[in-house]
């Protein structure tokens, strides 16, 4: 009855997915000022690679949950290559250039990446196979399936781990302090070349997770499934506060919980005219929200401070 | 043997050549005051030997080894150090993880440990701040950090752009006591200042730079007593 708690329930599975998009983004705006619109085309080959790895391994005698592993570990360091690559072909030589430049860079990139995986893995959907237990559970009402609460927990030891690497170990300081003065973190020593690489190959390894995880959600992965992923977790990073890392994984939470609840309740609320397949409506209306009335986002204070 | 032989160096940027050929020279152990006019080129010197402006010509010998178009972050590592015009404070740092990355190319923890206690022994206040956002210092507390950051990469040749920039005149009395004192421990330092009268004061030697060019340089106290310099950088 009550569809609250589930709508919840999946806003928050959904937006756990959101957030560890948003901090690819945000973490390369916080280092470069540069909204790398490719981004979620990352996610996208993420997928890609590890359903073709999965597809190739199933049928063996390994079990489920053991190939899609697998299928990960694949992921995982073909996406850290392609974020070092792109920044190092699309990005570094356009550094100095104006902010429109490497904004336009970006997009090209971004279509770029996308026909090259409709050539490779063509343009119909691909099925991700049954190799999860879909067991689900009842609480007060509402269900939630195992896949949905390993997503979750997963995503959440991600968040952790990014948050204890950027605040407590060499790397993580040293990003910040390229973040704020690139120039002055070179005069510590700081390489802030492998600094920007680093980001952005912590950042595509995030992608590659996600990239699994929503196809494993959905069921399927398509090549055009960044475009829109990306621009919805791009809207979750500027309603944190774009360039804030908390501020991206409650920005990705908030929108997922904001588009379910909108899925969930714009049917009866307009007495069926609008379905819930408006529900990406929802994420963009946040945006423009946002950027009208709160423009740095809810943890956003990037005000000049450099001395 | 030199610690730093600057020839001929020429730095341009946006057109305007700001250094047109200079020559410097810095034994070890010695405190060199570069004096001159705002928009001499002294802050574009300090920045080129640091390796952030690419010199347009001449050559930069450091510990006898040229360094003329290294990048900054290797110069770090073999101890020249620049704490740069502003102080280059990391704002939403703490004060505490800002002389962290002053140790950042180091890997001796021990070392790291006593350097920081050193500092915090030097500088009480950033002690008592330690945990604290480095924006929230006034501005000579963020000189004593920017200072004491450069202390902790332990620096041979220490560049100093203005350290007096903007302090109020008991602040600037500790700074320049701060920097003797540091001189007097064997780091060689190179300081550019607009306050001529104090940086020759504490320095050995002094240059003097006018648009560009070197037009003196000599003993600190004799270019205290110079008609010329008395007249263009000391008000008499």
């Amino acid at each position: 009855m009550d569809i609250f708690l589930q709508q919840i329930i999946n806003g928050l599975v959904l937006g756990s997915i959101y957030a560890l998009v948003a901090l690819g983004y945000t973490m390369v705006y916080g280092i470069l000022g540069l909204i790398n619109f490719a981004h979620g085309e990352v996610v996208m080959i993420g997928a890609m690679v590890a359903l073709a790895a999965i597809h190739a391994l199933t049928g063996t005698a390994l079990p489920g949950p053991v190939i899609v592993l697998m299928g990960l570990l694949i992921a995982i360091p073909a996406c850290m290559l392609l974020g070092y690559g792109i920044e190092r072909v699309a990005y570094r030589p356009l550094r100095h250039a104006p902010r429109l430049a490497p904004l336009i860079t970006a997009i090209g990139v971004s279509i770029v990446l996308q026909n090259l995986a409709m050539i490779v893995w063509g343009r119909q959907y691909i099925a991700f196979p049954p190799l999860l237990p879909n067991d689900a559970y009842v609480i007060a009402g509402a269900s939630i399936t195992l896949l949905q609460i390993f997503i979750f927990l997963l995503a959440t030891a991600i968040m952790v781990g990014l948050i204890f690497l950027v605040k407590r170990t060499r790397l993580g300081r040293a990003m910040r302090a390229t973040a704020q003065n690139p120039e002055v973190a070179g005069l510590m020593g700081v390489n802030v070349n492998t600094v920007i690489s680093a980001t952005f190959i912590i950042g595509s390894a995030l992608a590659a997770v996600a990239g699994l995880m929503v196809g494993a959600y959905y069921g399927l992965a398509h090549y055009y499934m960044g475009f829109l992923l990306g621009l919805k977790a791009f809207s979750a990073a500027v309603l944190g506060g774009i360039g804030n890392l908390g501020g991206a994984m409650l920005g990705g939470l908030l929108l997922g919980v904001i588009e379910s609840l909108g899925a969930g309740y714009i049917g009866p609320l307009t007495g069926g005219v609008l379905g819930s397949h408006y529900q990406d409506v929802f994420a963009f209306f946040v945006l423009i929200l946002v950027l009208v009335f709160r423009p740095s986002g809810l943890l956003g204070e990037r005000t000049a401070e450099r001395a | 043997m030199n610690l730093l032989e600057v020839r001929g160096l020429k730095v341009s940027y946006g057109g305007i050549n700001a250094v047109k050929g200079i020559d410097l020279e810095i034994r070890a152990g010695e405190l060199v005051a570069l004096i001159g006019a705002n928009g001499a080129g002294k802050s574009t010197t300090l920045r080129a030997l640091a390796g952030l402006e690419r010199p347009a010509g001449g050559t930069v010998h450091y510990q006898g080894h040229s360094i003329t178009r290294q990048p900054t972050h290797q110069l770090v590592r073999k101890g020249l150090v620049l704490v740069p015009e502003g102080r280059g404070i990391f704002g939403r740092l703490t004060v505490e993880e800002n002389l962290h990355m002053g140790a950042y190319c180091r890997d001796d923890a021990k070392g790291i440990k006593a350097d920081l206690q050193r500092v915090y022994a030097r500088f009480p206040r950033l002690q008592e701040r330690n945990h604290q956002a480095a924006g929230t210092l006034s501005g000579g507390e963020q000189q004593m950090l920017a200072i004491g950051r450069a202390l902790m990469s332990r620096p041979r040749l220490l560049l100093l752009d203005e350290p007096s920039m903007g302090l109020a005149p008991l602040m600037v009395q500790k700074i320049f006591e701060t920097i003797r004192a540091i001189a007097a421990e064997g780091v060689t330092i190179l300081l550019v200042e607009q306050n001529a009268k104090l940086a020759l004061e504490t320095s050995h030697r002094g240059y003097v730079l006018e648009s560009g060019l070197i037009t003196l340089h000599d003993e600190a106290r004799a270019l205290l007593s110079n008609q010329k310099v008395r007249h263009a950088y000391l008000g008499e």
